[in-house]
């Protein structure tokens, strides 16, 4: 068990349990009602300890390590998934995923991040860091989805888009920005979840949709809260301030309006009951479908533009300006 | 013994590169260090007349490059706000009363309505000089109001970008500006009318991974900076020098993200011809 920084309280009340388990393994003394005196308290501590967790922890918990990825949750969620690859340009992305599946009895498009599960498989994966040819797969998948009528569901999960000196040659910009105008105007039904890390672009460049969930213990913002620091402070130090600041948890998010819902994670994060989290967020896109796929496209498509349109929050102070004149009108006019 | 040898004899610095010139007289180029008058760079649009290098130049300085005679300012009534009370080293409504003192521009972006001959053309134009042309959710609405008001018009729409990307100020709320002007743009794209993408220096971001990289013709000034990551976040996170020319407009249109590149004295021409040739269809 990997235990976080906050998390460390648990960490030895998990070292005691265990001593006790040995012990009643012995099998001299009976420590059963011990055991169950340190599983109750485990289970308080733990829900103190996630009952008020900062901006900071938060992203600490949706980077954790066992934290369960795309791949798993279509595996989970799906009778039948069948992994499709490539963008017909360049190659296939392995940060992004994305195939057929069989999901409550209808076919949808799945697509998301996915990072590694090891280090060797972090690297292959990019560490969840897509390039522009994942997106192009998505947008290709998204296509056949509108083609044959299939609803979209995206899972994000992503430190960012990759910024590297290939992915700016191949238009890594282009690709995100397309993405964005095509998402706007598909004609099914698109679910987007965020299910780990929403670092900006690279999250939106497949997160465009009629519903946005996040789920409880997860980040989305406009930067990472790291590099935030970097820029504004110009130090590293200062992520837990910047994490605050940047209001990314689900909860400010969904209190700005930004995102259509939050799903609960189980107590303890997702990584703590990976099968209970896939089954709460297939509920979620379940009942989510069930109210946007009878839509008419075109309404549902005018609808998803007209909420994106709201979003942002200014004043208004009306003061309507004068005509400005160019230095050309004036020179005409001293002629005259 | 010093610490240091110089191994070549005689390097001295210029006297006209060492002294900075008085502000208002004359302009020295950042680029090629020569001296100009500041009225030779203003008649050569804003270009160094020594280099060619096009210095950064602020919207009513573009307004007046293309429009012809007077033209209107729209949605100056929209003002930033700060509703996640961000705080970092300074305050945002800090930030914000800094970049007006500093500015004569109400945000970072500036839209206008005018004529050249006699085809009307909504223009959003970004200022740099505003937090760093940094698009927060009044550059989003100025944006999504100028497409209704090209649509409204029956006209094309301009946008000339000049960024450093997301106001991260306003955090999520600029995030989503991504996604609203792109989705906006869809309706520009349905009601029939072209949008036309002039990129300038420097276009990084948010900016260009939305709005910017969608025009129906995507446009840039020579030698501009255009880029999804900038070139420090790259360059740490590879780890190697980035090669010469490389996230130029030079560099774009080769790799094939750019229509064609304009120089700043024939933008005006080119917008003329675009306006025309679309009127035609």
């Amino acid at each position: 068990m990997i235990f976080l920084e906050f998390e460390k309280p648990l960490a030895s009340l998990y070292e005691q349990l265990e001593k006790l388990k040995e012990i009643g393994e012995a099998g001299d003394i009976d420590v059963s009602s011990q055991i169950s005196v340190f599983e109750e308290k485990i289970s308080e501590k733990r829900k103190e300890i996630y009952s008020n967790l900062s901006g900071w922890e938060r992203v600490q918990l949706s980077r954790h390590p066992e934290r369960p990825y795309t791949l798993f949750y279509t595996n989970k969620m799906c009778d039948q998934f069948i992994e499709l690859h490539g963008d017909r340009h360049f190659q296939d992305d392995k940060a992004i995923v994305g195939g057929l599946a069989t999901f409550n009895g209808q076919t949808v498009v799945i697509i998301g991040h996915q990072k590694g599960i090891n280090t060797k498989m972090r690297q292959y994966r990019n560490f969840g860091m897509a390039n522009p040819e994942g997106y192009r797969k998505a947008l290709r998948l998204m296509k056949l989805a509108e083609r044959f009528n299939f609803p979209v569901i995206t899972l994000i999960d992503t430190p960012g888009a990759f910024p590297g000196i290939e992915a700016e040659e191949r238009g890594q910009a282009e690709a995100i920005a397309r993405n964005l105008f095509e998402m706007a105007q598909l004609r099914v039904p698109i679910i987007c979840v965020i299910i780990g890390e929403g670092a900006s672009g690279g999250a939106i460049g497949i997160g465009l949709g009629d519903r946005v969930f996040m789920l409880e213990n997860t980040w989305y913002s406009v930067i990472s809260p790291e590099s935030c620091s970097s820029i504004l402070w110009r130090s590293w130090d200062y992520k837990e301030q910047a994490a605050d600041a940047l209001k990314l948890t689900a909860d400010n998010m969904f209190s700005a309006g930004l995102i259509d819902g939050i799903i609960k994670e189980p107590i303890g994060g997702a990584h703590s009951n990976p099968d209970e989290m896939a089954e709460l967020l297939k509920a979620k896109i379940i009942e989510t479908l069930a109210e946007i796929q009878p839509k008419d496209p075109e309404v549902r498509i005018l609808e998803r533009i007209e909420k994106y349109s709201k979003m942002g929050v200014y004043d208004e102070v009306f003061d309507v300006p004068e005509p400005v004149e160019t230095a050309a009108s004036k020179k005409s006019s001293k002629k005259k | 013994m010093s610490w240091f040898k110089r191994l070549k004899e005689g390097i001295q610095t210029a006297t006209r590169n060492k002294k900075e010139a008085p502000e208002g007289l004359w302009y020295k180029c950042d680029r090629c260090k020569e001296t100009s008058t500041a009225k030779e760079l203003r008649e050569n649009f804003h270009k160094c007349p020594k280099c060619n290098y096009h210095t950064r130049i602020g919207s009513d300085d573009y307004f007046e490059i293309i429009f012809d005679a007077e033209y209107q300012l729209l949605h100056e009534e929209l003002k930033s706000k700060d509703a996640l009370s961000f705080e970092d080293v300074k305050s945002y409504p800090q930030r914000l009363e800094e970049a007006y003192k500093k500015n004569s521009v109400s945000d970072a972006i500036t839209v206008a309505l005018g004529n050249i001959d006699d085809n009307k053309l909504v223009i959003a134009c970004m200022d740099f000089s505003f937090i760093g042309g940094s698009m927060g959710s009044v550059v989003g609405e100025r944006i999504s109001r100028a497409i209704d008001s090209a649509i409204a018009s029956q006209c094309p729409l301009l946008i000339i970008s000049k960024s450093g990307g997301a106001r991260m100020m306003e955090s999520a709320y600029s995030l989503m500006q991504m996604a609203k002007t792109s989705a906006k743009l869809t309706l520009l794209a349905r009601a029939g009318y072209p949008f036309f993408s002039l990129m300038t220096d420097p276009t990084t971001g948010g900016v260009t991974a939305s709005f910017a990289m969608l025009g129906d013709i995507n446009m840039a000034e020579p030698e501009c900076l255009i880029g999804f990551a900038g070139p420090r976040v790259i360059k740490e996170t590879i780890k190697r020098e980035l090669p010469e020319g490389f996230q130029t407009a030079e560099f774009l249109l080769e790799k094939g993200f750019l229509d064609f590149i304009v120089d700043r004295k024939n933008l005006k021409e080119t917008m003329r011809d675009l306006l025309v040739l679309f009127a035609k269809s």
